[in-house]
């Protein structure tokens, strides 16, 4: 995933609800990229998304191997694997791995793409 | 995550609890039909707009969080400018941030003793002391301390009043994510009674569907009818101020104090003339491609140090380039921002704002209020400078006579007379349409006194341009529909733009796919409506409201209209007609 402009964002968030689209679901919750302000509206905004490292820093810290590295970059989550410790949120340096409150687990971003289909 | 869910919130006693109220939902589906019930059930008889027993009530809908352009929350409260119904609509993300904190509406009461702020984590409150940012000059700055206080940027809304909220200005604002605000009738001084400054509400829930499957297929039906849509076309280019020129031409745009209908330097405020000079970016509200919040750059050089620049941005929209630029003869458009932002940074309603300026700028010309009154202001057309300076003494309202102004056009009139020219209908200020019978019938028939209840002003439009001309009744029961079925798009909450895309038959297709009544029908969206219109009704009625004490502005029948001079006759007859369909 790639943002191509960012002063073109106006900050609608509908990337963020496609996210969790993708599993049938209204809202955040599942959704692996954020749309906020930088600082107030005024400034515009950023989109925080996973940039799919080479080398993933989330995946190094993983305790059970429950990330792996995807082909292309970025990694590939086990659910079954994952204890929700929450180590690969602390050290993405992006913070783009985001927490699902729900599951208990990271919202790791598979590349799809399905997002950049909404984008106005 | 199911929409039943109320937070009640007590400030006085600083606890709150959460009620599961299916009922209300079912019954009233959300947003504005809910809202007035919990304002019938809380609100007590004859309270004081000001009394901690006025409650604060905001609600969402079924399609909240779920389908685009379901983007807005509806405040309810008793109004402190008209003493009855309050009701206004705010987008931003305030919406999505309360359906995803785990809630279909909030209902906020009592009155802190000291200043304080909410902050809403889901199903955290906090109630945290505000007294060190109570007082602070500009609501820009509030809105900077609290982001930097709070966390989850993003996915959270901040509501906050200005200075004219704290001094408990009978019109001020409660502004949302910065340049979006539940602006009209008084919410922001009804916070300011109750010492809050603000709101913080957060939350990532998710919203669990019946169908999966249908969902998207649905959403993106609606995604692309948006999209391409002539109505994304208009909002999004040029935004509503692209109404300026044509409402000029069609001589319908009131101008200094209604005396005019156009203007002669009307392009100079026109959308696209603002767009080209001044555009620096387009803004939305969460879950809305749309984008129709226009930012202007204002560029001021500081006097004191050569090119040294101070760059502001200001957004700008129709009403308030009527009510603060062609009201008050104000074209030269660095200082109509200027007038906008002084008004953003203070936090009151622009409209109101604008139309007690132009009527306190005739009061000043015609001798009924003099330089004592003004404390030595020379109040102007066109005159930025010295409308900027009394909107700062409308909010410190050093004398009687910025008090007054601090109350609306129609009890400042009362004191100083010129009520032929205070231009307010229910006690509201008058929005931008001078387009004939309907939008002024809209005005006096409204629930809120608002052009946005029953677009009136359309009708006239419509009519003007074929030349048929309606009868009162014709028009009563035109604006009748059109309100019963805005009750049920604010009930969703959808935002009204979006109307020409939610049509009866999308409705539908939506609650249900949605899983919210499986057996809901068309019939039922209709009696729902009128059923919403008649309880707000039923509140204006129970706070002492009358539409036969309806005062109708001498001055609108003067001034001739794109469909002739207004008869009183007339707008009398379709007062009655339409009051007559609400029994």
């Amino acid at each position: 995933m790639t943002v191509l402009d960012i002063d073109k964002c106006v900050g609608c968030q509908l990337c963020m609800f496609a996210c969790s689209r993708r599993f049938g679901e209204g809202g955040f919750a599942k959704s692996a990229i954020r749309v906020k302000s930088i600082g107030g509206v005024e400034r515009g905004f950023t989109v925080v998304v996973c940039r799919a490292c080479p080398d993933p820093p989330c995946m190094k810290v993983c305790v059970t191997n429950a990330l792996s590295l995807r082909k292309g970059g970025g990694v590939t989550l086990n659910p079954s694997k994952c204890i929700g410790c929450g180590r690969c949120v602390d050290a993405c340096p992006l913070k783009a791995v985001f927490w699902d409150n729900e599951a208990n687990k990271p919202n790791i971003c598979i590349h799809c793409g399905y997002c950049a289909n909404y984008c106005p | 995550m199911t929409l039943d869910k109320i937070l009640y919130i007590d400030l006085s006693k600083r606890r709150f609890h959460v009620r599961s109220r299916p009922d209300l939902f079912e019954k009233h589906i959300g947003g504005a039909g809910v809202a007035i019930r919990l304002l019938l059930e809380e609100c007590p008889e004859k309270a004081d707009p000001f009394g901690p027993e006025n409650p604060i009530i905001f609600a969402v809908g079924p399609l909240t969080g779920l389908f685009p352009m379901a983007s807005k929350t509806v405040a309810m409260f008793k109004s402190p400018l008209t003493g009855n119904l309050g009701e206004s609509h705010a987008g931003g993300r305030s919406a999505t941030a309360i359906r995803m904190a785990g809630y279909g509406a909030m209902v906020v009461k009592g009155a802190s003793e000291t200043p304080v702020y909410l902050a809403i984590y889901g199903s955290e409150v906090h109630f945290r002391d505000a007294s060190g940012i109570w007082g602070i000059e500009s609501s820009y700055t509030v809105g900077r301390i609290v982001r930097e206080l709070e966390s989850e940027a993003g996915l959270r809304t901040i509501m906050r009043i200005g200075r004219a909220g704290e001094k408990m200005v009978s019109y001020a604002s409660v502004i949302v994510e910065t340049y979006r605000h539940f602006g009209r009738l008084g919410l922001g001084a009804v916070f300011g009674s109750k010492k809050l400054k603000a709101i913080m509400i957060c939350g990532k829930h998710s919203v669990k569907v019946e169908n999966p499957q249908e969902y998207r297929i649905l959403y993106d039906k609606i995604f692309q009818l948006t999209v391409k849509s002539q109505l994304m076309k208009k909002y999004h280019d040029i935004g509503t101020s692209s109404n300026v020129i044509p409402l000029n031409e069609l001589k319908a745009l009131p101008s200094i104090n209604l005396r005019q209908t156009s203007l002669k330097n009307a392009e100079n405020i026109s959308g696209e003339n603002l767009a080209e000079k001044h555009l620096g970016r387009r803004v939305s509200c969460s879950h809305c491609p749309v984008a129709c919040i226009h930012l202007a750059t204002l560029r001021e050089p500081y006097e004191d140090e050569p090119y040294f620049y101070k760059t502001t941005m200001v957004p700008y929209d129709y009403e308030p380039i009527y009510s603060l630029g062609s009201m008050l003869g104000l074209t030269e458009t660095d200082e109509l921002l200027k007038l906008i932002d002084e008004v953003e940074t203070q936090g009151l309603d622009a409209i109101s704002t604008g139309v007690v300026l132009a009527w306190a700028t005739e009061a000043y010309e015609k001798g009924l209020v003099t330089s004592v009154e003004t404390m030595g202001l020379e109040l102007k057309w066109g005159d930025g400078e010295a409308y900027r300076e009394a909107v700062r003494r409308i909010v410190s309202q050093p004398n009687e006579f910025y008090s007054n102004l601090a109350k609306g056009v129609e009890k400042a009139a009362l004191k100083h007379g010129g009520m032929d020219f205070a231009l307010s209908f229910g006690g509201n200020e008058m929005p931008g349409y001078h387009t004939g019978p309907a939008a002024h019938l809209t005005f006096l028939t409204g629930a809120r006194h608002s052009h946005l209840d029953s677009a009136g002003y359309s009708i006239d439009e419509d009519n003007a341009k074929t030349g048929i001309r309606m009868t009162p009744r014709q028009i009563a029961e035109a604006l009748f529909k059109e309100e019963s079925w805005r009750q049920v798009l604010s009930s969703l909450v959808v935002c009204f733009f979006a109307r020409g895309v939610y049509k009866p038959e999308t409705v539908l297709e939506c609650l249900k796919t949605v899983g919210f009544n499986p057996d809901i029908s068309l019939e039922d969206l209709s009696r729902i409506g009128v059923e919403t219109l008649k309880s707000k009704n039923e509140f204006k009625a129970r706070e002492g409201f009358s539409h036969r004490d309806l005062r109708i502005p001498g001055r609108i029948f003067e001034t001739e209209t794109p469909l002739g001079t207004l008869e009183e006759e007339f707008i009398g007859e379709g007062i009655e007609e339409f009051f007559r369909l609400l029994q």
